[in-house]
Formats: structure tokens, C-alpha cells, sequence
């Protein structure tokens, strides 16, 4: 039924059995717009949040998927501006990972502010003082490089590519695509890094504060960090997952190693200055303000979140990504990535959350925050938004430059 | 400080917690003249706005070692130099720091509702407004006329009844003075309190009370080791308070 819309030389599932996929989607996407939609109508009430949690799922959710979606800017570098010829089989997956994270987060992000018709107030009123205000801009502005790295992504379309302007257009971003990698670079490498100051620069906030260099508290250089050590584990387990789902090699095996071993560097180039700062904070930053290293960890938000975070979300998938041996293991490499990927999570998780969940004042209690089904749905809705996105571009675009040349039609 | 030395006024709140019976008239009258609103059920803690919470403390000790006092908790309009950790964290300039009079303000009808502020405050000082305000019938004829009601979906908190200063300046100008006289400004929880715990003033102005009483050997602040420089100063000759004051977590 929609074979013309199908890449030529490539093999489908029937429509039949895509419709079904795509009412599976559409059926938890609905659930993430009735939650999306009682919040906005009835009011942050139908959530969790109260005065001491005034972040929650919605905004760890937001962190971990924009540090997830690292892997579209970080292979773009890699790919147009260091030069690695090899990544190029997956650059669009990436590109595509990235974009759906990027508008993901944004959509949770309309549900999480108190006044959503204001959202403009940050553009119109901006305080340049305010690590939020850098991050509105730069995600916004690197939601626009996504748009134009995915726009000719979109043309190449069987159907669209027969349009000689679409056609050219398309072909004449793809010439200039250095140009949006180091743009994307630049931009991602901002609102990364503003994120981890959101946290760092609470000075009045013992978990979250850290010092650091110049304007820029040290969680700033570690949630750059963190995010291009995880980011591209996200492109390879959605490569892997595809590639799964559709039984076909679609990249080169040399591609994704590359892209592992990279990442196997990079996490450790994170892990080596996330326990220095952990260490540093725990011994200076701490004491100066009058708090143990012990006292932060209380209630259900103990010490086992650390020893997750970076002992069996970080140092184990560390250790396998730097063996060579271990990552060119499939289900090894799976297990790393996922680990990294959880790493990350849990970081985000522990800043938001474990950070307010700690009463600064000696007469208040520590909280506990339990989402409600109204913050589960949009989150879950934006995964089946990814999902649908995905689908639809492996269905109908040349996602996998190498395709047809790795699963030959007789 | 607040980098307002040269406008010579920097106000500030001296409470003595040696007087203060928890009696939370303060709490009341602030309520009332600030139109903050409330739920019939207001168990909920953590999403009741209440600008000023009174904290009853106790040693930990058992009987008769046992000692109890209250601790009004209202914004401390933090004196923190360049800014206090609520307002540079605002991404629309929806709050921010009154150079000429210290006092930090909260504009709500710019707020977006993001909460940065409140994931900010070391004192837990900010509240969002979860629900629409709704007032039963005969109270809306009560409201105060100088204060605007917020609306749900964004923070708030105590702006040491600055409308009162809006109007005591007023009153001045009309008069022909361009200086307040000591007592001239002052919010609704001190004009409240029965047993005269709290002091306001200008806390640069050597001889008004609020500044002798900030100068006090017993004068401590909450927190001091964050360095957010509060300028609501706590009175106690009790030792277990000033050191339960200083204890962060």
C-alpha cells in the first residue's frame, strides 16, 4: 500500500504489521497526551511536585534525555568535523536519536513550567545571570540545527526526492552539513554544560553546589562530560535495537566499534574528573558549608545511588567499552551501553531529586517524591514519540546509507 | 551586603525568639494583608503558602532538661553580594533585589512558574500556587486592595509588605519629605505581634532599634555558614538555638 514511499532496494515489514506498530504507538502517545493535557488543564496539582520538590520527573526526565541525545552533536563532530568517514552509516540514526530527544524534552518542558503561555517570557525577559536562561536558548537554537541536519534527511524520501528543488536543496545542505555539526557542536556543548550549572551555581543548595572555573562551577565541564560519554551509547543501543526489530545488519560493524571505543574513552575521561569532584566535594566543599559527606545520603536516597551511579553504571561499562575484546562481544557491549546510559539517568536523577529531597534547614524533614500517573504518561509518551519518529524514518527514508549494499535483494 | 550602601537603607527584621509565644498572629495578619491564599484543606505542608511558617524547635533533651521555643520563618531577603541565591536564578527577571532598599521582590505576573527560585531557596521561603485562588464570598470583600492575588502556576512569597512602603512614600511625598521616619514602614507581621518579638527598620541607620538589635550578642542568623547573608536577624540567650541556627541539614 505505501510501497512507493519505500526506499528503493530495501525490504519492509507488510503495511498490515506496521499499522499494528503504529497503533500500539498511538495508544500510549494518547495516554502521554491525556496526562499532558490534565496537567495543563487542571494545574501542576495533578503532579507530584510540591514546595520542596519543585523539580521532579518531568525536569530528570528533560536532563537524561537531552544528555542521552548528546550522541546526534557528538557523531556530527566526529563525523564532519574530526573526519571519521566511517561513522557517516550512522550519522542519520543519530541525527534522527537527537532530534527526538531534543523536541521530546521541550514538549515534557511545556508541562513542567507554571505557566506555559508564558514559555515566550524567556526570550522577551531574559536574565543573562541565569544559567536556565542559557540553556532555553541554546536547546532551542539546537533544536533548529536538528531540524536542518534531519530536513534533508526527510527529502531524500523516495517521492520528495523526485522534486528537482527538493532534490538540490537537499543535496546542497548535505555539502554544507560541516557547517551544522560545528554549529550543533558549539551549541550543544553550552546548554550541556548549562545544565549542570543550573545545579552547581545553588550556592545555597550543599548537594548541588559546586565550586569551579570562572562563571562556570564544575558540574558545568562534568555534565559536558557525562553527556558525550552517554550519548553515543544511546546511538549504538538504538542501532542495535533497530537492527534487531528489522533482523539486518544496517551499519558497519567497524562503525559502531568505533563509535564504542570512543565512548569507552570518554566515560573514562568523565569517571576520572567525576570522582576527583566527588572527592573534592566531599572533603572541602561539604565541611565549608557545614555538612558531612554521610548527612547528604538520607532516607530512601542513601549511598547506594553513588555506588550505582559510578560504580556499577560507570566503572563497569567503562572496563568493557576499553577492552577490545569485551566490546566487540555483542551482548557485552549491549550491557555497557545500557549500563552507561543508566549512569546517567541515575546522575540526573540523584541532582534533582537527591538534591531536594535534603531539607537545608535543621528543622525541616527530609521528603520523599513519588511521581503521579500524570508525569508517568507524558514521560512514557515521549518515548512512544521516539518510537513513532524512528519508525516511521526507517520505514520511509535511506536512514542507513550502507542498507542496501549490507542486505542485498536478490 | 546588598550593594545598597548608597542609598543608606538596607531594611531588615530583628525577632526574639525569647519572646515569641508561637501565638502565629504574625502568620495571620500576613495572610491577611498579603491575600495569600488557602485551601479548605490545608494539611498538605508542602503545597500550603505560608510566607510566614513558625517553627517550633526543641532542644532534643528529656524532661527536665527539655527546652522548646518558635522560630518565625519568613523570606530573609538575603543579603548575599553580587545576588541572593533565588533571584539570579530566575530566567525571566521575574524576581530580583531592590538595590535601594535590600528588599528582594518577586513580580509575579512574570513569572513563568519554572520553580528554579524555589529549588534555590536554602529556607524554603517560596511557594507555587498548585491551585487557582479562590476565597469563600464574604472574605473577597476582605481582601487587601494594594496586593494583587496571584494566579496558579506561579511562586510567591513575603515581600516585607512592600506596598506598605509604596504607601508610607507616598504619604511622604505628599507631605513634602523625601525620608521615612523609623516606623513609618512596617510590614503586617511586626505591627501584629503581641509580644512585640519583632523589630523592623533600617538596618544601615545606627540609631534605629532594628540595627542596635542586630548588634546584639545574642543576635545570630539562620544558616550564616552559606553565606546568603539573611537580613532577618534571630534574638536568643539560649545556646542550643543559636547552635541549632547554624546546623545546615
Amino acid at each position: 500500500m505505501d510501497s512507493a514511499l519505500i526506499p528503493e532496494g530495501v525490504k519492509r515489514c507488510s503495511f498490515k504489521a506496521f499499522s499494528l506498530w503504529l497503533l500500539v504507538i498511538f495508544g500510549v502517545i494518547g495516554w502521554g497526551v491525556l496526562g499532558g493535557f490534565m496537567v495543563l488543564w487542571k494545574g501542576l496539582n495533578m503532579t507530584g511536585l510540591n514546595d520542596s520538590f519543585g523539580f521532579g520527573l518531568y525536569i530528570t526526565a528533560d536532563l537524561a534525555i537531552i544528555a542521552l541525545g548528546a550522541g546526534a552533536f557528538f557523531t556530527g563532530f566526529l563525523t564532519y568535523v574530526v573526519g571519521k568517514k566511517e561513522l557517516k552509516d550512522i550519522i542519520n540514526l543519530a541525527v534522527v536519536v537527537g532530534f527526538i530527544c531534543y523536541t521530546g524534552a521541550q514538549l515534557v518542558l511545556l508541562l513542567e513550567i507554571g505557566q506555559p503561555i508564558r514559555g515566550w517570557f524567556s526570550f522577551w525577559h531574559p536574565n543573562v545571570h541565569s544559567m536556565l536562561t542559557e540553556v532555553i536558548f541554546c536547546i532551542t537554537c539546537y533544536t533548529i540545527v536538528l531540524t536542518v541536519e534531519y530536513i534533508p534527511l526527510i527529502l531524500e524520501n523516495r517521492q520528495l526526492d523526485k522534486v528537482p528543488e527538493f532534490h538540490y536543496f537537499s543535496h546542497n545542505l548535505h555539502e554544507i552539513m560541516v557547517v551544522f555539526a560545528a554549529t550543533g557542536t558549539f551549541l550543544s556543548f553550552f546548554h550541556q554544560g548549562s545544565l549542570g550549572g543550573l545545579y552547581g551555581v545553588m550556592f545555597a543548595r550543599p548537594f548541588a553546589f559546586r565550586t569551579g572555573f570562572f562563571i562556570w562551577p564544575w558540574t558545568f565541564f562534568l555534565f559536558v562530560a557525562s553527556a558525550i560519554a552517554s550519548g553515543p551509547a544511546l546511538t549504538i543501543l538504538v542501532c542495535k535495537m533497530v537492527q534487531g526489530v528489522s533482523r539486518k545488519q544496517l551499519v558497519r560493524r567497524e562503525a559502531i566499534l568505533l563509535l564504542a571505543k570512543v565512548t569507552g574513552y570518554l566515560l573514562t575521561f568523565y569517571l576520572i574528573f567525576k570522582f576527583l569532584d566527588t572527592w573534592w566535594w566531599a572533603t572541602q566543599t561539604l565541611p565549608k558549608m557545614g555538612v558531612s559527606f554521610t548527612e547528604v545520603f538520607q532516607g530512601p536516597y542513601g549511598m547506594w545511588l553513588l555506588i550505582a551511579e559510578l560504580g556499577v553504571c560507570g566503572v563497569i561499562p567503562a572496563t568493557i567499552l576499553l577492552i577490545p575484546k569485551a566490546r566487540e562481544d555483542d551482548v557485552l557491549l549491549i550491557v555497557a551501553c545500557v549500563l552507561d546510559c543508566a549512569g546517567i539517568v541515575i546522575n540526573r536523577f540523584v541532582f534533582t531529586i537527591q538534591n531536594l529531597a535534603l531539607p537545608v534547614l535543621p528543622f525541616e524533614q527530609v521528603q520523599i517524591y513519588v511521581p503521579t500517573w500524570t508525569e508517568w504518561a507524558p514521560t512514557v509518551g515521549v518515548l512512544a514519540y521516539g518510537a513513532l519518529l524512528l519508525s516511521l524514518s526507517y520505514r520511509y527514508l535511506p536512514m542507513f546509507p550502507r542498507e542496501r549494499e549490507l542486505n542485498p535483494i536478490d | 551586603m546588598s550593594g545598597n550602601k548608597s542609598s543608606g537603607v538596607r531594611y531588615g527584621m530583628v525577632i526574639d525568639i525569647d519572646k515569641c509565644t508561637g501565638c502565629t498572629a504574625c502568620s495571620v495578619a500576613c495572610q491577611q494583608e498579603n491575600n495569600v491564599p488557602f485551601r479548605e484543606d490545608e494539611t498538605n505542608k508542602v503545597r500550603s503558602i505560608t510566607w510566614m511558617e513558625i517553627y517550633q524547635l526543641d532542644n532534643g533533651m528529656p524532661y527536665p532538661e527539655y527546652r522548646q521555643a518558635y522560630l518565625p520563618r519568613l523570606c530573609l531577603h538575603c543579603g548575599a553580594s553580587p545576588y541572593p541565591p533565588c533571584t539570579f536564578v530566575c530566567p525571566v527577571n521575574a524576581t530580583h533585589r531592590d538595590e535601594d532598599t535590600g528588599l528582594v521582590n518577586h513580580i509575579p505576573v512574570r513569572c513563568i512558574g519554572c520553580r528554579y527560585c524555589i529549588s534555590a531557596c536554602s529556607y524554603h521561603a517560596r511557594y507555587f500556587n498548585w491551585w487557582d485562588p479562590k476565597w469563600p464570598k464574604p472574605m473577597e470583600e476582605m481582601l487587601t486592595p494594594n496586593v494583587s492575588p496571584r494566579m496558579r502556576g506561579v511562586v510567591e512569597k513575603c515581600t516585607m509588605c512592600v506596598h506598605r512602603l509604596q504607601l508610607a512614600k507616598d504619604r511622604a511625598f505628599m507631605e513634602g519629605r523625601s525620608e521615612l521616619e523609623e516606623g513609618e514602614y512596617v510590614p503586617a507581621c511586626v505591627e501584629s505581634c503581641p509580644a512585640k518579638a519583632m523589630t523592623f527598620g533600617n538596618l544601615l541607620d545606627p540609631d534605629s532599634e532594628v540595627a542596635r538589635l542586630a548588634k546584639s550578642s545574642l543576635a545570630f542568623r539562620l544558616l550564616e555558614k552559606l553565606g546568603t547573608e539573611p537580613k532577618v536577624y534571630y534574638l536568643s540567650s539560649q545556646d542550643w538555638i543559636h547552635k541549632l541556627a547554624d546546623k545546615v541539614m
